[in-house]
């Protein structure tokens, strides 16, 4: 049961578009697991398509025919097939199942693998062993977690898989992963991470975190 | 061959009229079925469909950064793109403004190198949309529609240009100005409906289909 939803502000840029291609990633994630979430993005997309109404601009006189002069055989649809580990949009980033990430060892058991995005933001995978809590860490910018397996808890409250924490600036929170079942989540930020810890601090230049 | 077959594609409740929106409404069911004619190869449907979104997406475009000439070709590249996808055109989703809205906004991300959008996964598409849907697609772009021509103008103006691509993430959060209150109110009639459509899907998957035949 999915609880933690996403923002409308990250449902409309979505829709219109203009989202950083990370954060995109998150939105398409989690619409892909919240029938709810996909109910309020297919809506935003609907207010685009009025938006599309409200402004005309004229075409050339020969429009029509050059048109129809492009149209040549039908393309082919691809169609992506969800795997029982990871969404599909995921999997196009991974380039397979959970058994293709390349896991990088952060110390402590937790594990990252950073996906190829544009550079506006990154998103990672992050992989934190039941109990082991991630270092205590404040956001420069905007921090979006889903949890896609196990789950975990941090000052404001638990998330589960397919919840998504929206961690905006003044948050300092210590997410701890609940014992039971390692805990792997989607991370997207648009600023680096600040640890509150010293050592942590000295690796992101290495690990890109 | 048959120009426009006078088809029972809605059949609309009395209290549609009560509400004033027929004339509008004629007009979704009318975009509705060109598509239906268009995704069987009418030309001269699609000509209609041409004359009508192709001057909107090239002002879409157009707002969105791109100059005249690049609109222009890239217009006529999305409405080839409406003629081939014809097929893909679901009623019962999506209004045809919003869905050659999402080919459009897919086509400016490829031409102005904007950042790549991930799509979800697809739900599976229904052989033969829901009539009742169909309809109540209509009715909600209708609202949504005329939610945002009620607004005032600075508000108005504020959600196009979230849509043009000229509010950063952070202006749109902070919904400064932005009426999304108004736009939930009129989203959250839409959700409902769409939340137990999907969980009905999702039921007839793994369930046995029971539909009641007739109401008599």
């Amino acid at each position: 049961m999915i609880r933690h939803h996403l923002s409308d502000d990250l449902l409309m840029g979505h829709a219109a578009g203009t989202l950083p291609e990370a954060f995109g990633l998150i939105v398409a994630t989690h619409v892909s697991l919240c029938d709810e979430c996909r109910a309020r993005l297919m809506t935003y997309e609907a207010l685009g398509g009025a938006v599309l109404d409200t402004e005309a601009a004229a075409l050339a006189d020969d429009a029509l025919e050059r048109c129809m002069a492009r149209i040549g055989g039908q393309e082919a649809q691809p169609r992506r097939v969800a795997s029982a580990t990871l969404p599909a949009p995921l999997l196009d980033y991974v380039g397979g199942d959970l058994s293709k990430v390349k896991w990088k060892t952060l110390g402590m058991g937790v594990r990252q693998a950073i996906l190829p995005t544009s550079r506006r933001a990154s998103a990672r995978l992050l992989y934190i062993p039941a109990g082991q809590a991630v270092p205590d860490h404040g956001h420069r910018g905007r921090e979006l977690t889903l949890v896609l397996q196990g789950a975990f808890r941090d000052e404001t409250d638990r998330f589960g898989p397919g919840d998504v924490e929206i961690a905006d600036q003044e948050m300092e929170h210590k997410p701890v992963a609940e014992a039971g079942v390692d805990c792997i989540c989607l991370a997207a930020t648009d600023a680096p991470l600040r640890f509150t810890d010293f050592l942590p601090r000295l690796m992101q230049p290495f690990f890109r975190i | 061959m048959e120009a426009h077959p006078p088809s029972g594609l809605f059949r609309p409740p009395a209290y549609v009229a009560a509400q004033g929106g027929m004339g509008a409404l004629r007009v979704q069911d009318d975009w509705v079925r060109q598509m239906a004619a268009v995704k069987s190869g009418d030309r001269a449907a699609f000509a209609e469909v041409f004359r009508h979104f192709a001057p909107r997406v090239k002002g879409f475009l157009m707002k969105s950064g791109a100059n005249a000439a690049q609109a222009e070709d890239c217009a006529q590249d999305v409405l080839a793109t409406v003629w081939q996808k014809a097929g893909l055109y679901d009623p019962a989703k999506a209004s045809v403004s919003t869905w050659i809205f999402t080919i459009a906004r897919n086509r400016l991300i490829d031409m102005a190198r904007r950042d790549r959008r991930p799509e979800p996964e697809l739900l599976d598409q229904e052989p033969e949309p829901d009539q009742a849907d169909v309809y109540e697609t209509a009715q909600e772009n209708l609202r949504l529609v005329a939610a945002l021509e009620q607004l005032p103008e600075k508000q108005r103006q504020l959600i196009r240009r979230a849509y043009w691509g000229e509010l950063t993430q952070s202006e749109i959060a902070a919904e400064t100005g932005l009426p999304l209150g108004t736009i939930k109110s009129r989203i959250r009639l839409a959700l409902d409906r769409l939340r137990l459509r999907l969980a009905e899907g999702s039921a007839t998957t793994t369930t046995t289909p029971d539909f009641p035949k007739d109401k008599t």
